[in-house]
């Protein structure tokens, strides 16, 4: 093959060499949720390497904390996961409480029960809809929004804000939910119940989005853990874990008495479990698993989400059931200036994007003396790169999205 | 957890390098010394039993009271603590493991302090230790790409060491 002769243009072609290149995504790309700057090397279509550039939105709440009290602190943890305030609110709260050994009374643990799960629901409706968005499908998102502000209007109600909210606070709640949020909680619930099946037919079993998504970012469970994946993302994986269930006892007795699944495929069959036939008596189906997707790849990711839906709504079903019956306080939050005791305590909840633990040393006084949030989307997010390595360049906001993360929380 | 068994299990394996055994606290610990770090790692996360398969999060606390009169009451010397919270999917066991270096390695220097990094042991200490390099300025030995990763490559000091003083300017930026 001499390099003078170029008649043939095979040959052209084929002495065509192309170098890699440096392409930069994001920190303002919108399929990067939030400020995440990726900085990938492609090579043509192929994703060679990447790496995740983060810190944006750092504002080192960990030191903001060590100069407030344990009560103060609780609206820095709303701004962590903004899109699951609640949860974060509950990880500090028990936290505080282990570290005071101070128990909440059982009005208080149903009505934390009843709005975490609501907020759970919340926040998959998000990941949902914005992946959606990701792999350019427009309309699941603004049906998960519509449906998501009407859970807005219901936090609203009972605590004043819609996206910060500082509710669930050491000790218990800063206040009780007002007469007759229950009864509209139902309302909601009921309605809700019937549009689930909805999305399965925008998303979970559209050809299009199963395209996207089947076999694209395989996580290997020995994978997950060994990266520290947690929530949905290891589960994702088949990893059977849920902190909901195999958590610490201070978090786990907060689901004493109430009855739902761990959503995880099971390891020989590979079926997730049929639980919803309870919510959908009328029998209604939920789609199967198609058949080209793998275990632990993108699909599997969402549709983990999409079920643990199903078990918030059976959770808040109960748990209503359960606050309307109870009298008596919900809880009075510790004071502004309470002393913590000596010693350290550190507790992990289960966010709805995976463990997230808070761990608080003290000296006596009523500033903590360190205060750390171990993050779960910093650990998923750094999986990013080994899912993205070999993919096509239009498959990395597949991986990403699949991930679900809040860079609020990674940055802290 | 039978935590008589695993202490005499860690003793008989690491001799001098358990420092300090506390179980009654509210969350379980052990004190370990920093070159027998990696061999207790490794073995908490092969040995059957336990299986710690998960490094759930590294922190690391500097102990040092800026105020002088503070630091008269206290029966501490300035050190920083750096604390592994480890947990098992396969056993559901939690675990914590701490380990006391000083402040700094050389300080006139401001050589930074030095501990063996377990990202061997677990990958996602890739990143954990980075965080802890970033904004408590410890040294991981042994880490393959050690650098800043929530600020700026270019900040200056540790954020989160208890005498750091926040920059007045950065690039022309009114710090405060």
């Amino acid at each position: 093959m001499s390099a003078t002769n170029i008649d043939d243009p095979r040959v052209i072609e084929f002495d065509v060499r192309t170098d890699e290149m440096l392409i930069n995504m994001g920190p303002q790309h919108p399929s990067t949720h939030g400020v995440l700057r990726l900085a990938l090397r492609t090579d043509g279509e192929i994703v060679s390497d990447l790496e995740p550039h983060i810190g944006y939105l750092h504002r080192c709440a960990e030191k903001i904390g060590e100069n407030l009290t344990a009560r103060q602190f609780v609206p820095y943890t709303d701004r962590m996961d903004y899109l699951a305030a609640m949860n974060m609110n509950l990880g500090w709260a028990l936290t505080i409480e282990k570290l005071l050994d101070h128990d909440v009374p059982e009005k208080g643990r149903h009505l934390r029960v009843l709005i975490c799960e609501m907020n759970r629901i919340a926040s998959h409706l998000v990941a949902m809809g914005t992946y959606g968005l990701d792999l350019g499908a427009f309309s699941p998102f603004l049906y998960a929004f519509r449906e998501r502000e009407r859970i807005l209007d219901l936090f609203e109600k009972a605590c004043g804000a819609r996206l910060t909210y500082s509710y669930i606070a050491p000790g218990g709640a800063t206040a009780d939910l007002p007469v007759g949020w229950t009864t509209e909680c139902s309302d909601f619930i009921n309605q809700f119940k019937k549009i689930i099946p909805e999305f399965h037919t925008l998303l979970t079993t559209n050809a299009i989005f199963i395209a996207r998504t089947a076999g694209i970012g395989v996580l290997s469970p020995r994978m997950a853990i060994d990266y520290g994946c947690t929530g949905p993302v290891l589960r994702g994986s088949g990893v059977y874990h849920d902190l909901r269930f195999h958590g610490e006892e201070r978090y786990t007795e907060l689901y004493d008495g109430y009855e739902f699944d761990v959503i995880c495929a099971d390891s020989e069959t590979g079926k997730y479990p049929d639980s919803h036939q309870e919510v959908y008596q009328d029998g209604l189906e939920y789609p199967d698993v198609p058949a080209d997707t793998i275990l632990g790849d993108c699909w599997h990711r969402f549709y983990v989400r999409m079920l643990e839906v199903v078990q918030s709504v059976r959770l808040i079903e109960q748990s209503i059931a359960k606050y309307d019956a109870c009298t008596g306080s919900h809880g009075e939050p510790i004071k502004l200036t309470q002393k913590l005791p000596v010693g350290e305590a550190y507790l992990e909840t289960e966010a709805p994007r995976g463990q997230m633990g808070f761990y608080v040393v003290s000296d006596g006084q009523s500033n903590p003396w360190r205060v750390r949030a171990r993050s779960s989307c910093f650990s998923n997010l750094y999986v990013t790169a080994p899912l993205c390595r070999g993919v096509l360049l239009a498959d990395v906001p597949a991986v990403v999205g699949s991930l679900d993360v809040v860079m609020g929380e990674i940055d802290r | 957890m039978s935590e008589i068994a695993l202490v005499t299990q860690l003793k008989d394996k690491f001799g001098s390098g358990i420092v300090a055994v506390e179980f009654d606290a509210i969350d379980a610990w052990v004190e370990v010394t920093a070159s027998a770090l990696i061999g207790v790692c490794s073995f908490l996360r092969d040995v059957e039993d336990y299986h710690f398969d998960m490094c759930n999060c590294i922190t690391a606390i500097d102990y040092l009271h800026t105020d002088a009169k503070k630091a008269e009451k206290v029966d501490w010397a300035p050190h920083i603590e750096l604390v592994y919270h480890l947990s098992s999917i396969a056993t559901k066991l939690t675990l914590v493991i701490k380990v006391k270096i000083p402040r700094w390695k050389d300080e006139a220097a401001q050589q930074l302090p030095e501990i063996p990094s377990v990202a061997g042991v677990w990958t996602t200490a890739v990143w954990h230790e980075r965080e802890v390099y970033d904004l408590s300025g410890v040294n991981f030995i042994g880490h393959p790409e050690l650098k800043r990763i929530l600020c700026p490559d270019d900040w200056e000091g540790y954020p989160l060491r208890r005498d750091y003083e926040m920059p007045l300017e950065y690039h022309g930026m009114r710090g405060r």
